[in-house]
């Protein structure tokens, strides 16, 4: 069990910063997550904690203790890889026991270990096959029973879902939750997936070009995100970004329009508001209402497509200024194409952001 | 449709295959067979004789071994006796293998090799002493070098597969050897072994301050074939490595993350990542290079031709000096039947020994 600490870590290829300057604390026990688009530098930062690659500057503390020039094995850690990394000529037995072949451990100790590896995953059944044997889901289990007979103090996670199907990827999951559950250790998680990181975190920490948007509890952030990049990251359907423009700035207020939406005061934590700048407005799509009646909400367009899901609706429309929006209804309807409709939100639900949308 | 029909039409694929196929008939396949028709032959290159049939005679002729225990010459009394030197006398082994109708199965056969046992000498004979030191030879060939070719080639290339600044020049000085031909490199040795001059000795000696005494390394039957083995590990090491090389690259980078965040030592990550990741491409190799060294030929012709004392013959050399050099055509096919039934069983053995074990 241990604490993490991130003190303005960087990662250096050449003249390239891929990481630049992150700070981080990471409580004993903790579930954090680490996402971001494709190439944002989590693997980076991830491998620099498993000490898989050198960090370039600034300090990393595992359990009060600086393990910048420590070998990976003497870190307390443990890792799980996308491409499961498990050794495809042994069997899942010797597999799970690996860490412990490599140190000598006595014959008992090592089955027991592999034992209670396998009991937490579920999976003694297997414990004599080969990888090749295995399904997915299967040899991502050997890998994470690999990590468990370590004993580490911090699991590290590098997207070990996003090679299996996606009714695997929910089982695997909830595992992976029902096991930080048991262990309580404290693990590190890297996902492009919002999914997993909304359901799985105690703290998600977002990352884009190699620096932090944003640390804070999943809910956190999807109702209060601190830009516009957060905001358009968490949420499926992503959210509906619009320019507007100032009409009248209050105290922690601002009165805001556009073509397709007529004047409307919303709460606005902007400092310095003059008439006339534009702002984005966020709007969940899962916050909007469509109504038939024009005069009921404040923001128009006509249906373009309605997608019925079932348990969801969603609707594609088109304002009157010909930007695009979606709101998704979490009922079945129906919208007939081409309907003129007006959408009804909450102002405490809507977010306003500095600059135009295109800027982020 | 007109794809489906070009792919599926027997015809077309058959002609396709023709002309590869065509070549490996006419030059590996017939020949092949012809040789193995010949063995039974008594062919000869030019003969006005005509040819006949002999069965298996020539195999006979080959293989053909004895064991011969000779008594001590002993005096009225028992005693045995000895020479001035004090060696203990044996009657003459010609008198058993020359028209001695008690030992008619030895007759014809010559001294290969013998020993002593207490008192009495015993003697290994051959019909073909020269074909059997061949075979010796080329066993002897085989066993060095395909282990100590395949290991040297893994050194290199886990030395190799680095990623350091100028590698590269490393790989290229590696793999010369193998861009020129066996010929030239032979020759090349030649003055590299050279017993007066040659440069193997003018730096021993330099190396040891002169002590060291100048060797004919071709020209002795001790030193001439582990001086041939020397060479010709270090001509096609380079090949090899370049096997291992490819071998190596396949091997999952995320293999070796997984091994260093468990501790392995350098030793346990070779044992339990790379080796196991290189079973198939060892296979091969071992393959390839007994197939290798059975075919020795050209570094004998050009460097020793087989002597001094028959101590460099190789099987290889015997079929072409008795087909072409003695025009015993028959003779030179048997032997090279003998040498392929002798690699496709060491081959089936190997394949064997090294199956998937599941
Ligand atoms: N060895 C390297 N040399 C130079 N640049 C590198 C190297 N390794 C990674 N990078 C760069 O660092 C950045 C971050 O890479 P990283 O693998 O951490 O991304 P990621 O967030 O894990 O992306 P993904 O979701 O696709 O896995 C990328 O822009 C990548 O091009
Ligand atoms: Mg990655």
């Amino acid at each position: 069990m241990a604490t993490v600490r991130l003190k303005d870590i960087r990662k250096r290829y050449g003249a390239t910063e891929v990481i630049k300057g992150i700070d981080l604390e990471i409580e004993d026990g903790e579930f954090v997550v680490f996402v971001g688009p494709s190439g944002c530098g989590k693997s980076t930062l991830l491998r620099m904690i498993a000490g898989l690659e050198t960090i370039s500057d600034g300090t990393l503390e595992i359990g009060g203790r600086v393990v910048n020039e420590v070998q990976p094995k003497e870190r307390g850690i443990a890792m799980v890889f996308q491409s499961y990394a498990i050794f495809p000529h042994m069997t899942v037995r010797e597999n799970i026991g690996f860490g412990l072949t490599v140190a000598k451990a006595p014959k008992a100790e090592k089955e027991a270990a592999i034992q209670e590896a396998a009991r937490i995953l579920q999976m003694e059944h297997l414990l004599d096959r080969r990888p090749s044997q295995l399904s997915g889901g299967q040899r991502q289990r050997v890998a994470i029973g690999r990590a468990i007979t370590r004993k580490p103090e911090v699991f590290l996670f590098d997207e070990p879902l996003s090679n299996l199907d996606a009714a695997l990827r929910m089982d695997m999951r909830m595992e992976i939750g029902r096991l930080h559950k048991e262990l309580k250790t404290t693990m590190i998680y890297v996902t492009h997936d919002q999914v997993e990181a909304m359901t799985l975190a105690d703290k998600i920490v977002v990352l884009k070009d190699g620096e932090v948007q944003q640390v804070g509890a999943p809910m956190d952030l999807y109702h209060n995100p601190a830009n516009l990049f957060v905001a358009k990251f968490l949420g499926a359907p992503s959210m509906n970004l619009i320019e507007v423009e100032v009409a009248e700035a209050r105290a922690g207020a601002a009165v805001v329009k556009n073509p397709a939406l007529d004047p409307i005061e919303l709460p606005c934590q902007i400092d310095g508001l003059r008439a006339g700048e534009k702002l984005t407005l966020g709007l969940r799509p899962q916050y909007l209402h469509p109504s038939l009646d024009p005069s009921e909400g404040k923001l128009h367009g006509k249906v373009k497509l309605t997608e019925r899901l079932g348990s969801e609706t969603v609707v594609d429309l088109e304002l009157t200024d010909g930007s695009p929006l979606i709101a998704a209804l979490s009922e079945d309807a129906v919208f007939e194409r081409g309907r003129e409709v007006s959408l009804t939100f909450r102002p405490e639900q809507t977010h306003l952001f500095k600059g135009a949308p295109d800027q982020t | 449709m007109s794809r489906s029909r070009l792919t599926q039409s027997n015809r077309t694929g058959w002609t396709m295959a023709l002309p590869g196929f065509g070549l490996i008939a006419v030059f590996i396949i017939l020949p092949f067979l012809f040789a193995f028709g010949l063995s039974f032959t008594n062919q000869r290159l030019i003969s006005p004789n005509p040819t006949e049939w002999v069965g298996f005679d020539n195999y006979r002729q080959l293989m053909g071994v004895g064991v011969l225990t000779l008594e001590p010459e002993r005096d009225d009394a028992g005693a045995v006796i000895r020479d001035e030197d004090g060696a203990i006398e044996y009657p003459r082994l010609r008198g058993f293998t020359r028209g001695n109708p008690d030992y008619a199965h030895l007759d014809g056969m010559r001294e290969w090799t013998s020993w002593q046992w207490g008192e009495d000498r015993v003697v290994l004979l051959a019909r073909d002493v020269v074909f059997m030191k061949a075979v010796v030879n080329t066993l002897t060939f085989v066993a060095v070098v395909a282990p100590v070719q395949a290991g040297l080639a893994l050194v290199l290339a886990l030395l190799i597969n680095q990623r350091l600044r100028g590698i590269n020049v490393f790989r290229t000085i590696y793999f010369m050897p193998v861009v020129v031909s066996i010929v030239v490199v032979s020759l090349l040795w030649r003055f590299i072994y050279d017993g007066n001059d040659g440069l193997l000795n003018n730096l021993l000696s330099a190396i040891t301050f002169g002590a060291f005494e100048p060797v004919d390394w071709l020209g002795n039957p001790d030193t001439a074939l582990p001086a041939i083995m020397a060479m010709s590990i270090w001509q096609a090491v380079g090949f090899h490595m370049v096997i291992w090389l490819a071998g190596l690259q396949t091997i999952s980078p995320t293999l070796y993350e997984a091994a260093e965040i468990e501790g392995t030592s350098r030793w346990q990550t070779f044992r339990y990542v790379t080796w196991p990741g290189l079973r198939n491409t060892a296979v091969l190799i071992l393959i390839v290079i007994t197939m290798q060294a059975f075919a020795l030929f050209a570094q004998i012709d050009v460097m020793t031709g087989g002597g001094p004392l028959d101590s460099t013959q190789t099987i290889v050399f015997q079929a072409v000096e008795r087909g072409y050099g003695k025009q015993d055509i028959s003779g030179g096919s048997t032997i090279s039947v003998l040498l392929f039934l002798l690699v496709l069983t060491i081959s089936l053995i190997q394949r064997y020994l090294t199956r998937e074990r599941n």
